[in-house]
């Protein structure tokens, strides 16, 4: 042995009967499988009918080839984030593989094998694929590695205490015999799965951590070589369009296709619920087809008001000036007592956001009687299984998806509806006979489409205790609730488990959920995009009142709430932006502090007012995500997520005119482009713990960071974004 | 209709205001070059026409005929940039990146040896929704050390 390793019991049972059940076949295998998850029963009959998973002597997750190349079975959606070397890495570091031929393939849908244990389903979201796979995966790689160890200790005829692998080789200690994963991989097959495998103890890692870690795609994406939905090609496949209401809510009366019938390549045009969909050879002729139907459609349902009459009600609401009490979700202490003359008062508004992925929205589907077969990237498989198979009256588990890179996606392809994936299998229901036809939504229709993160308004009054720190905590968030049931839970997320609400004597937190037509969807880092907004300027707003310094301030909350993470990243964020020492010229500092999915965040930003607009130079982002499986990605991500939420801080907003969006393409709603973008330096704080999420957590504190130093150079506290009006 | 991609002359069966993107895409089955917007705003479909950067969505094959039209393939996968862009890890979800490095590869043409300015300046037209901005920077400036 060379590295020293840990027991570990955990999940060993599952484990077991994963392996197991790996040699097992089909539909045996699954049912197999879950009997050992009471929980997963539902998965189990989602799943009927549902595409074998990977199976071989090391589970579904692993397989090993002749020539020595591991594949990883990722069930997670890569869309940027890189969680295809994340998973793969995980593993490699287990198994002890050549890092050099380790290969990811995306998962079939299957929720039986490849949920996600966080979420019952197979789903990518909530920056919960490297938490939700590390152990799991820890588990599969080390039980490999020792099918690997007790092969060669059976075949050389040596205890298995002195086999070790490294680097995809197996070796023995004493004679420096070894031999490869291909070698051995028959008599490796043959041996039970350990039911408890040995994993590593962290401080042996040799890959996980390490800066070796690198993207799986970097050159296929440097070269056009990777294929996204949009690049699908298939013998006899057609291309379709919808002419969709442009009111939410809107339905067909009724249309004439009999100028777009006479387009070169336009094949047929026919109406499904959510539009007439046109369908041709080509995208072109798609387009062109498209662009000649004749719509009536009738609005008797529509979403009509603008969103400057939604503002008005939702600051009604928020003052306690309509009859919607709306839910308490945190109540302490008596309020009676408090908020007579506040310290503070503040209210904050947000704009509805769109996602808008480089890929607009598309799929690619074959529907032939009851089977379904659907080719894209995929985000919330289970949940696509689910909608598609209503939509063509079949089961979930035999809507087969083959899940494809995304080319963006930040929640849009997240939606509980799946709109536009159900939208696919009602075209190629209708054209029959398992054809396949290639959904393209221009840019004009994603961008209009909706599943927008949700316009939101937020009122607070806040009291100081003797102490200076607030004392009492009183906030209303108006907002649409992205759940069709229960509690409005995404809306406050990050509000109710602030250490700034969390100390307080009284606290009365409620959250009111106005209906609207317009549909809203998960949008990278949900709830949080607005709440690190309201919590982190209304501190800062706190602190400068009272004359105190921000990051002091924040300090003095943090320790009385014995928050050590959040002390952490505020400290080696401040060390490393030189807070505190001057700054030349007409820039300042303005600083943020927010955690999001289990990781904590602390942004510095360098800003100054360039003819009347912020413009940010240099953030400084400090990052406790457990255990970093890929710091460079971790990296990656943090740099990512501060243009994601500095776009939507500086220009993002989707406005409505008689409940029609304004906006329909990167001409009139703004992004951030490389002349605007900062320079992002990435410090990771060292850790021990388990890992947590990146993908979303580096997006909320860079419109406070902003905010904050405005606040500086302007005196005045920022009440709406975006900051260009 | 009558082009020259990638040094080939090739004939394609296309009406003449067929956007050179969708003729690339759907009839050559060259997919790097990629929709995003369809109005030239952001730089996902930039092709090099006779060494100049064009949205290959906002220029008809009838325009494009007679040009000289290299696209990402055209670039034969190890391009200075394409090295730079592997070695820095650029890319996330990728799909603006053809684009990205076909712009570059414009201004690396005129401008061997840019500077961080001159970066902003010629990259500004190519939207990057994931933020490799800084990295995109960094990889030019790394390409043009070897260019």
């Amino acid at each position: 042995m060379t590295s020293p390793r840990t027991k570990s019991s955990a999940f060993a049972l599952t484990r077991r009967k994963l392996v197991l059940g790996g040699s097992l076949i089909g539909g045996t295998l699954i049912i197999g499988y879950t009997a050992a998850n009471f929980g997963a029963v539902a998965s189990a009959a989602l799943s009927i009918g549902a595409e074998a998973p990977v199976s071989g002597p090391f589970g579904p997750f692993i397989t090993i080839d002749r020539d020595n190349w591991v594949t990883v079975v990722n069930a997670y959606q890569e869309m940027g984030q890189g969680i295809h070397a994340g998973v793969a890495v995980i593993v490699a570091e287990e198994l002890d593989a050549d890092w050099s031929k380790v290969k990811v393939m995306s998962a079939p849908a299957n929720a039986a094998v490849y949920r996600n244990k966080a979420m019952g389903m197979q789903a990518t979201a909530g920056s919960s694929a490297i938490a939700g796979a590390w152990t799991q995966l820890r588990m599969a790689g080390a039980a490999a590695r020792e099918m690997f160890v007790l092969a060669a200790a059976a075949k050389w005829e040596v205890p298995a205490g002195t086999v070790h692998v490294r680097n995809g080789m197996i070796i023995h200690a004493g004679s420096g015999r070894q031999e490869s994963f291909g070698d051995l991989l028959d008599l490796a097959a043959k041996q039970e799965a350990p039911a408890a495998p040995l994993l590593k103890a962290i401080e042996s890692f040799a890959l996980v951590g390490s800066r070796r870690v690198r993207r799986m795609d970097g050159a296929a994406k440097a070269t056009g070589a990777v294929t996204y939905t949009q690049d699908v090609q298939m013998p006899g496949m057609l291309v379709a369009m919808v002419a969709h209401p442009p009111h939410f809510g809107g339905k067909v009366r009724s249309f004439d296709a009999a100028a777009a019938r006479k387009i070169t390549g336009v094949v047929d045009a026919f109406a499904i619920p959510s539009g007439v969909a046109v369908v041709a050879q080509d995208t072109w002729s798609a387009r062109k087809g498209r662009d000649a139907l004749t719509v009536t459609w009738d609005n008797s349902a529509t979403e009509k008001r603008s969103s400057e009459q939604l503002l008005q009600l939702y600051r009604r609401i928020g003052e306690g000036g309509t009859d919607d009490r709306g839910t308490s979700y945190h109540a302490k202490g008596d309020p009676a007592t408090a908020f007579r003359e506040a310290y503070l008062e503040a209210s904050y508004d947000f704009p509805y956001l769109a996602h808008a992925p480089m890929e607009p929205m598309n799929c690619v589907a074959q529907v032939d009687g009851r089977q379904v077969k659907l080719t894209f990237a995929s985000q919330l498989q289970t949940v696509d299984q689910v909608n598609s198979a209503l939509a063509s009256i079949t089961l979930p588990g035999m809507v087969h998806i083959e899940t494809l890179p995304a080319g963006g996606s930040f929640g849009r392809r997240g939606g509980l509806s799946s709109g536009y994936v159900v939208e696919s299998v009602r075209i190629a229901r209708h054209v029959g006979k398992g054809r396949p036809v290639k959904l393209v939504w221009t840019r004009e229709d994603d961008m209009t489409g909706g599943y927008y993160r949700p316009m939101a308004h937020h009122r607070l009054w806040v009291d100081r205790g003797a102490d200076g720190l607030p004392a009492a905590w009183r906030h209303h968030t108006v907002a649409q609730s992205l759940l069709p049931v229960g509690p409005n839970v995404t809306e406050v997320e990050g509000i109710k488990n602030s250490p700034y609400v969390a100390g307080c004597a009284v606290a009365d937190c409620r959250v009111f959920s106005p209906s609207v037509g317009v549909p809203v969807g998960f949008w990278r880092s949900v709830g949080h995009s607005h709440n690190a907004m309201v919590m982190e300027h209304t501190i800062d707003q706190i602190a400068r009142l009272g004359g105190l310094d921000p990051a002091e301030y924040r300090r003095a909350i943090y320790r009385k709430a014995g928050d050590e993470r959040r002390l952490a990243v505020l400290d080696l964020a401040c060390e490393r932006a030189g807070w505190g020492s001057s700054m030349q010229g007409d820039w300042a500092r303005g600083l943020a502090v927010h955690e999001a999915f289990g990781t904590v965040v602390a942004q510095i930003a360098e800003v100054a007012l360039v003819e009347g607009r912020p413009r940010v130079r240099r953030v400084v982002c400090a990052v406790d995500c457990g255990i970093a499986v890929s710091p460079d990605q971790v990296a990656a991500q943090m740099e990512g997520g501060v243009c994601f939420g500095l776009s939507a801080a500086m220009y993002g907003k989707i406005t409505l005119d008689d409940g029609v969006p304004a906006q329909d393409n990167f001409d009139t709603y703004e992004v951030l482009r490389i002349d605007d973008a900062p320079v992002v330096e990435t410090h990771i704080v060292p850790s021990r713990r388990d890992p947590s999420g990146v993908g979303e957590p580096g997006v909320p504190p860079i419109a406070p960071a902003v905010a904050n130093a405005l606040l500086v150079l302007t005196g005045k506290p920022t009440t709406s974004l975006p900051f260009v009006a | 209709m009558q082009l020259n991609i990638n040094g080939q002359g090739l004939t394609i069966d296309v009406d003449p205001d067929t956007p050179l993107l969708w003729a690339i895409r759907d009839h050559l089955h060259l997919t790097g070059t990629k929709y995003g917007c369809g109005i030239a705003q952001c730089g996902a479909c930039t092709v090099l026409a006779d060494g100049h950067a064009v949205r290959s969505c906002s220029l008809s094959v009838e325009s494009a005929q007679g040009m000289q039209i290299t696209t990402i393939e055209g670039l034969g996968g190890d391009h200075p940039l394409q090295r730079a862009w592997i070695k820095r890890d650029v890319a996330q979800c990728g799909y603006c990146q053809s684009g990205q490095i076909m712009q570059a590869a414009a201004l690396l043409a005129a401008n061997p040896k840019p500077t961080d300015s001159d970066i902003d300046v010629a990259m500004a037209g190519n939207v990057c929704r994931c933020g490799t901005y800084q990295r995109i920077r960094a990889a030019i400036k790394d390409a043009a050390g070897v260019v």
